[in-house]
């Protein structure tokens, strides 16, 4: 579980977040969701480390990794693994070398090991036939695959996702949300996503934060989303007249 | 005051990360497989740029003395002679890593730059790995080892070009080969390789500054790449002034 208290981070005198406080159970998918400019990234990088917040506290199963030192965090992030928007792959190297970088880097397997444990990874994302390839050489939805594969390849215990349907269409967006939450399940981790997707929210939200204007606007679950009595997660989520109209007849 | 505040606050940024690259690498294997890869990136595939610039310009100081320092009062050894001297002092390690910080300077900043861009380091940072260190300790590493080997080629490449202007008759063989061996000190071709090592360090060390510091998209990518040719240019040659007086 992480859990972040009164989180604030400023940038020169622009305050981006303002004192969040949530929660993210293990074995669930939680997403923080809001407009562009809602300070969503910022909180995630944060969270990873990528950012030093300003005030607050981000609690891994109680360890705080605002306090800690290099080496603890540097232990800590071995427990970690991220899907970028970009899906950040090496484009130097083949999808298996992707794949086995960080079991080449921090674990003590031998090659064949290592080699049988990357190809689980691929064949779990049902990419086992593109191990050879680059990934110049695959489209948006298999790199985000091989991102998933290689963010799970040291069986970590948090998984971060950010925006990972950015870029893909309805039915592969689908895919990888269904790849995300089956995955969190199977390996009990703590999982948040940074999403805009509707389909998402709608899909694998087990819980969600809702951001407006770098403070906690709603927190809620899938279920919770259509009855919500807030008009700010309303017009984020219903924004367009076809989508107010169905909730209007859900409602 | 701003004019002065902005480089030095560069060179701390510099210096910072210099500290980030020269720690204790997380996993030695990985690194020797990086510096390998880079010995043949950055060295191996630039010897053909290096043998090829080398020979024409081994040529044209050879045609240039010949024709212009050349007169009845000066032995015909001189041309053989200054030829040596210009290669072995300045041109085989000075101007040749001027050149190379434009090949190989660019190609750091940019590949390094890109991995920035598309999330490649962050990916690199939240997997807990020393970004700093593991993608530039190899290159450093990599060009200070290849550059010897570069200089040799540019020397011996350059000699070649000289011996190649033989073939139209402006110059016999026996002479240049006599010029090329008069009063030879050794410790200029040592000069010559300690110079590269310093260059060596600048042209990777400053390229993958810029390269790791880009903040925005391909256009900042492209202005990183720049300024890493021409900072690098810059710092060689005030380098190559302070280690001429200290190694002549």
């Amino acid at each position: 579980m992480i859990e972040i208290h009164t989180l604030h981070k400023t940038f020169a005198d622009r305050e981006v977040l303002k004192g969040i406080t949530a929660s993210f159970p293990a074995g669930q998918t939680n997403l923080i969701i809001g407009q562009s400019g809602s300070g969503k990234t910022v909180l995630m990088k944060c969270i990873v480390g990528l950012l030093n917040p300003t005030e607050g506290e981000i609690l891994y199963d109680g360890r705080d990794f605002v306090t800690m030192n290099k080496k603890e965090r540097a232990l800590l992030r071995r427990e970690m693994g991220m899907i970028f928007q970009s899906a950040a792959l090496f484009d130097s190297m083949s999808v298996l070398e992707n794949v086995m970088f960080p079991l080449d880097m921090f674990s003590s397997m031998t090659l064949r090991e290592r080699t049988k444990r990357a190809q689980q990874c691929l064949d779990r994302v049902n990419l086992i036939d593109a191990q050879s390839k680059f990934p110049d050489e695959l489209s948006g939805g298999m790199q985000k695959r091989v991102a998933i594969a290689r963010a799970i390849a040291l069986n970590p215990k948090y998984l971060f996702c950010d925006e990972p349907n950015s870029g893909l269409d309805p039915k592969t967006s689908l895919v990888i949300d269904a790849l995300i939450h089956d995955i969190t399940v199977e390996y009990q981790m703590t999982t948040i996503m940074n999403t805009h997707d509707m389909n998402s929210v709608m899909g694998i939200g087990d819980s969600i934060i809702f951001i407006k204007e770098g403070r906690q606007e709603w927190t809620g679950d899938k279920s919770q989303v259509a009855t919500a009595d807030n008009q700010a997660l309303t017009d984020f989520i219903f924004a367009s007249d076809l989508l107010k109209k169905a909730r209007q007849a859900f409602v | 005051m701003k004019a002065l505040i902005s480089p030095l606050n560069t060179f701390g940024r510099y210096l910072l990360l210099m500290g980030k690259v020269f720690s204790r690498p997380e996993r030695f294997r990985m690194y020797w497989k990086q510096y390998i890869k880079e010995m043949g990136k950055l060295g191996i595939d630039s010897i053909g740029i290096v043998l090829m610039i080398s020979f024409f310009i081994g040529a044209v100081i050879c045609i240039q003395m010949k024709m212009n320092v050349s007169s009845p009062w000066m032995p015909r050894f001189s041309t053989g002679y200054t030829t040596r001297e210009i290669l072995l002092l300045e041109f085989s390690s000075s101007i040749m890593c001027l050149i190379l910080a434009g090949k190989v300077g660019s190609n750091i900043a940019s590949e390094i730059g890109t991995m920035r861009v598309t999330q490649q380091i962050d990916a690199l940072e939240i997997m807990g790995v020393n970004s700093a260190s593991f993608l530039i300790l190899p290159k450093i590493a990599g060009l200070v080892t290849m550059i010897p080997v570069l200089v040799t080629f540019s020397m011996m490449a350059g000699f070649g070009g000289a011996y190649a202007i033989c073939i139209s008759g402006i110059l016999t063989t026996e002479d240049l080969t006599y010029g090329l061996q008069h009063s030879f000190k050794a410790w200029f071709v040592w000069m010559g390789y300690i110079k590269s090592f310093f260059f060596a360090f600048i042209i990777a060390s400053v390229s993958a500054f810029y390269g790791y510091t880009v903040e925005g998209g391909s256009v900042e990518v492209g202005k990183a790449s720049t300024d890493s040719v021409v900072h690098c240019s810059m710092l060689i040659l005030f380098a190559d002034i302070f280690l001429t007086q200290i190694l002549s």
